[in-house]
């Protein structure tokens, strides 16, 4: 029983990093149509980056700070590559998103380097002793951060002017561009936040599990499994998703063997694709002609 | 007010328009009637900017509107009810009623709500529910109260008979009509040929891309080529 609650405990904490990543898949799909599958290399672009401005001597906070900021950018260069392209198919943009990740992972190869790298957690070693597991800190700041910028992106979508001209965009795009919503503007803000949101999680996790330049393939398609088990329709879907992916993995490493772990995800994401192909709420997102 | 001078658009390769030439007066309520395939639609979407044209130009009072991208389109309060209805069917009524105010930064956003309320009391009682849930004719109605919401100079409508019995028919027309009459110029976009014609000033008749026929919409419901072609008499 303690045990089973120890996985659980870490499974969430791995969990909400992988919703992290499951809502920028769906906040670019559901406005865009496009899988960008650079999502992994943005949470990597925010470990990275944070790891080498700590060590330039930059305080944490303003470390977090500059790499989800230098993260953005980077969400808005692929924007720009694929609003550049925008006679493109969306098959070929995605594999513009593949192309621009394996790009980021070389520049991160070659701008940093190959080694493993970590950081202290932010909120100090310690850890509370529950039931006779224990829950770090870092933990609790991990699932504190997301939760807030779930209920944030909630009132962002539900009650402001842009949140809600997003929402309009991803379900009627024509509708949107006649209310005078412009729709270029629209995307980037959404790439730039996806961007923004993958590299907290990428931050938030180098304590945990460290970073390196490739980090990013593993972390991005965990995130991708998690939006798909969410629906991909719906950001709070992915927040599911996530949770059920991070649990399941967790449970398997623990009481199978953790040489399987990386193997749930591929097969929750196929089971969900030949079974339940609307995702665990049975959404099914209309064909947008 | 709107002018179209010798516009011609291809749809995916085909020619949709070519060479339309017609021209709107402020005030004036005027209808473009077609058949299914005429490319109606297509000149709507063409003046809101949604499709580029090839040649010919577009202008709203005076300006050169042809290259502008829809949402600066928008800015000059041209609103266009789009075929379909175009609504935010996973937001609720009141959300859809906002989001036609996108543009504006007013502080008259609220009254202007509840004068919608008043036109269509159903809205109210709604105004909480997924647009997407309510029935055709009251999915109509929020699509004329979002376009109502931007405050709009020109109106533009595609089909707003599309899909509706004819009796919600008649009261979106009516609601239509009693807009003109505060002064919104209105483009009628429709297959229901008698009514367009019932209900407008003057009249366009599009056939394969081309106007070969425009003239007071009377006249026009008394034509011999008319009745046949499209009053099914």
């Amino acid at each position: 029983m303690i045990e089973l609650f120890g996985f659980l405990l870490s499974g969430v904490t791995v969990g909400f990093v992988y919703a992290l990543v499951g809502i920028g898949f769906t906040v670019i799909y559901n406005s865009s149509g496009i899988i960008n599958f650079s999502q992994g290399e943005f949470v990597m672009a925010g470990g990275m980056s944070t790891v080498f401005l700590l060590k330039a001597g930059l305080p944490l906070g303003v470390s977090f700070i500059l790499a989800i900021l230098i993260t953005s950018m980077i969400g808005i260069v692929l924007y720009k590559l694929i609003a550049f392209s925008k006679n493109s198919s969306q098959i070929s943009l995605i594999i513009l998103t593949l192309g621009f990740a394996i790009f980021l992972r070389g520049l991160a190869e070659v701008v940093f380097d190959k080694e493993l790298h970590t950081m202290p957690s932010f909120v100090g070693d310690g850890a509370f002793d529950m039931f006779g597991t224990v829950l770090t800190y870092q933990s609790i700041l991990i699932m504190v951060v997301s939760i807030v910028i779930v209920v944030a992106l909630y009132f962002f979508f539900k009650k402001t002017k842009t949140g809600q001209a997003m929402m309009a965009a991803s379900i009627n795009v024509d509708a949107a561009k006649l209310m005078g919503i412009n729709i270029k503007k629209i995307l980037m803000i959404n790439f730039a936040l996806s961007a923004a949101i993958a590299s907290i999680g990428g931050v938030l996790l180098t304590p945990i599990t460290s970073t390196n330049y490739e980090v990013g393939i593993m972390l991005g398609l965990k995130g991708f499994a998690a939006a798909i088990i969410g629906g991909l329709g719906s950001p709070f879907g992915a927040v599911a998703g996530g949770l059920v992916l991070g649990i399941l993995e967790s449970l398997i490493a623990g009481y199978v063997s953790s040489e399987y772990k990386d193997a749930v995800a591929f097969v929750a994401l196929l089971a969900i694709l030949f079974f339940m192909p609307g995702g665990i709420f049975g959404n099914t997102k209309a064909q947008r002609v | 007010m709107l002018r179209v001078e010798n516009l011609s658009c291809n749809y995916k390769q085909i020619i949709a328009l070519s060479d339309v030439s017609l021209h709107i007066n402020r005030g004036e309520i005027v209808s473009l009637i077609g058949a299914n395939g005429a490319g109606k639609t297509t000149l709507l979407r063409t003046i809101s900017g949604l499709h580029n044209a090839k040649n010919g130009n577009i202008f709203f009072e005076g300006q050169d509107i042809t290259k502008l991208e829809s949402h600066d389109v928008a800015k000059l309060a041209i609103t266009q009810i789009p075929e379909g209805r175009g609504l935010f069917s996973i937001l609720s009524v009141e959300e859809n009623l906002r989001l036609g105010a996108y543009l504006r930064a007013d502080s008259d956003i609220e009254d202007d709500i509840n004068k919608i309320y008043e036109k269509f009391p159903i809205l109210k009682e709604k105004s909480h529910e997924y647009a997407g849930t309510l029935s055709g004719g009251q999915q109509q109605m929020v699509a004329v109260g979002r376009a109502l919401m931007s405050r709009p100079k020109l109106l533009l409508l595609d089909e707003p008979s599309m899909g509706l019995a004819p009796i919600v028919v008649e009261e979106i027309f009516k609601a239509i009509k009693s807009l003109r009459d505060n002064g919104t110029t209105i483009f009628i976009v429709e297959q229901n040929a008698f009514l367009a014609l019932s209900v407008t000033d003057r009249a366009y008749v599009l056939e394969n891309g081309k106007i070969v026929m425009s003239g007071n919409s009377g006249e026009l419901l008394k034509d011999e080529k008319v009745k046949e072609a499209y009053l099914g008499a």
